[in-house]
């Protein structure tokens, strides 16, 4: 063998042991990084995809509409000579403050999904208690019969009320051949039919956090107060609603702040009768393409629900340090 | 008295079972209907099904959510763990009242707002970067890992919580070093709440219109997206036929891992009690 050959198997062996020595090297430093690893990669998404958006939005509400690609006026304005002048545009505002259409519109949602809520909280809270109040089987049961429909596309859903209330729909056909009616009343395509909708698909997040809430309920703390002579009526109202208080506060949250953005259930079931935000917001954006004025529509709603959406958090917080 | 209450409150489990599925029952029922216009009952028939069944674009939706739907459960799978790990796991650190924010913000945040910003990064990327080239595939995953990452995260945190750091603590004890710690006890115990994780994200995915059509791109049309486009004038009984085919489905899926689930808490019942009989 020749010396070169020698060398050159050398240099090989060398080559692959730094190597092994740089992989071990980079498992070793894995190893001590990886605590950091493991918080910075969602950390890092979550800024990017879900964080920095809302600054571009803020940006692009204070932006003008322009017919382009994409069609809204630059922040920074480089046509001057050297330094970019900033243009902050607050007509979108003034717009969305002057025209009662969107006044009126951000009302009625607020109404809207205020009223769902406390239907949803009417008829959820006794059905949470019931399943908290049964045995350990049918409460296993009952707790996936109340999961199910939330597993179960939202669209779907909704769409399965369309079939109910139309007027050639099941509940009219229904109610004309008992005899009830003659003419069918009209049920879908207003108001009506968006509240049913709303409580029918949110119902599952108000019934989910009262369950887990009554579900810690120490019942001692009832058969204390009957043994004390108090009646069922004012124990309920003394012992048990104070403590469920959290429940009842996270699952209202859960529905009102999502309801008063909802876009798929007033379209669908409302039909362009019934004002609300999420729908609007989203014909500015698809059907008049003007970009600046979603963007000024959205910011408002967003600085509407930051505040219950504080408040969920501050409970979620809670919830999940306790 | 607690006879009289528990009458009302069974009286109102029952209506709220029947709130819940009749609408649902009414849906399947009328999807075996030979009659075009959907209230209309004209006998019993799967001519809607067959319908469906040859329809192109109704299969080229179905693949296309399919694959937003794995792709995102894997990812936000591993990104909703990783995110309830530092949570929970790691005490304080830099950021963490922030990072806990953005980790609870989409479970409540609107849609309509969640896709208009979504699409707003994606155009000011493309603008500085080139990329995503065009909307469709690529974006709708990412918006959907990113909302399905925070679902995630919450049954990944409320799974820790519920372990208790014991077992943790005393492999520490023995020796072991932090990293060896996760991955031979934390991450094999927290396996069946990272396939629920899963699970969820991917019906999520499959569910989602509002944000999707907000960053798709043309022709990039998922399965709800094609529902929705159907139904917005009015009723349509191969819709009805398409609902039925889904909701079974995803019942199914659904059941199966609530009885693994079950199962899973009753073997960890059964073996905690026979170590606490083994200690006595």
């Amino acid at each position: 063998m020749s010396a070169s050959a020698q060398d050159a198997a050398g240099k090989v062996s060398k080559v692959s042991t730094d190597s092994s020595g740089l992989l071990s090297r980079l498992a070793r430093k894995l190893q001590s990084r990886w605590r950091t690893i493991v918080i910075v990669i969602p950390f890092v998404w979550l800024l990017l995809f879900f964080l920095a958006p809302f600054f571009i939005v803020a940006k692009i509400s204070l932006a003008e509409l322009k017919i382009a690609s994409p069609p809204f006026t630059n922040m920074l304005d480089w046509s001057g000579d050297g330094f970019p002048k900033i243009r902050l545009i607050f007509d979108n505002f003034v717009y969305l403050w002057e025209d009662s259409l969107y006044f009126r519109t951000y009302l009625n949602s607020i109404k809207i999904a205020a009223i769902s809520t406390f239907i949803c909280l009417l008829f959820g809270y006794p059905i949470a208690y019931g399943i908290v109040r049964s045995g350990p089987v049918t409460k296993q049961l009952l707790l996936f019969a109340v999961i199910l429909p939330f597993w179960t596309s939202f669209l779907l859903r909704v769409y399965a009320w369309m079939g109910l209330l139309a007027d050639q729909g099941t509940i009219n056909n229904l109610l004309i051949w008992v005899g009830l009616i003659d003419e069918p009343i009209r049920m879908l395509y207003n108001e009506f039919a968006v509240y049913v909708g709303i409580v029918y698909t949110y119902m599952p997040f108000m019934i989910l956090p009262l369950y887990a809430n009554m579900e810690k309920l120490d019942s001692t703390l009832n058969e204390a107060a009957a043994d004390l002579g108090s009646k069922p009526s004012n124990t309920f109202f003394k012992v048990t609603l104070p403590l469920t208080m959290p429940g009842i506060i996270a699952g209202s949250l859960l529905v009102f702040i999502p309801a008063t953005g909802e876009y798929v259930i007033p379209d669908l079931l409302g039909g362009g009768n019934v004002l609300m935000i999420g729908r609007l917001l989203y014909n500015e954006f698809s059907a008049n393409t003007d970009w600046p004025l979603a963007a000024a529509v959205a910011i408002v709603l967003l600085l509407l629900l930051v505040l219950p959406m504080t408040i969920y958090q501050y409970y979620q917080g809670k919830a999940t340090e306790a | 008295m607690y006879n009289n209450r528990s009458k009302f409150l069974t009286l109102m489990l029952t209506l709220g079972m029947i709130f819940f599925y009749v609408p649902i029952l009414m849906l399947i029922i009328y999807s075996f209907n030979y009659s075009r216009i959907v209230p209309v009952w004209g006998g019993w028939s799967v001519r809607w099904y067959e319908v469906l069944f040859k329809s192109e674009e109704v299969w080229n939706a179905v693949v296309l959510s399919l694959q937003i739907g794995v792709i995102n459960a894997t990812f936000a799978t591993i990104l909703g763990t990783l995110a309830g790990l530092a949570m929970v796991r790691f005490g304080r650190f830099k950021g963490r009242t922030l990072f806990g924010g953005m980790l609870v913000a989409p479970l409540v945040m609107p849609e309509v707002i969640t896709g208009l910003s979504l699409l707003v990064m994606f155009i000011t990327l493309k603008q500085l970067i080139g990329w995503p080239a065009e909307r469709g595939f690529t974006t709708i995953t990412i918006a959907h890992i990113t909302f399905s990452l925070a679902y995630v995260a919450v049954i990944v945190q409320a799974r820790l919580t519920g372990m208790g750091e014991t077992l943790e603590e005393a492999a520490l004890d023995l020796g072991a070093k932090p990293f060896r710690v996760l991955t031979f006890i934390t991450l094999p115990r927290l396996a069946p709440g990272m396939a629920a994780g899963w699970l969820l994200a991917f019906t999520l995915s499959l569910d989602d219109l509002v944000i999707s059509s907000f960053v798709t791109g043309p022709g990039a049309n998922t399965l709800p997206i094609l529902i929705f486009s159907r139904i917005r004038t009015g009723l349509r009984p191969d819709i009805n036929a398409l609902a039925t085919i889904i909701i079974l489905f995803v019942a199914a899926c659904v059941a199966i891992a609530a009885l693994i689930m079950f199962q899973q808490q009753r073997r960890a019942r059964r073996d905690e009690q026979i170590a606490s009989q083994g200690t006595l």
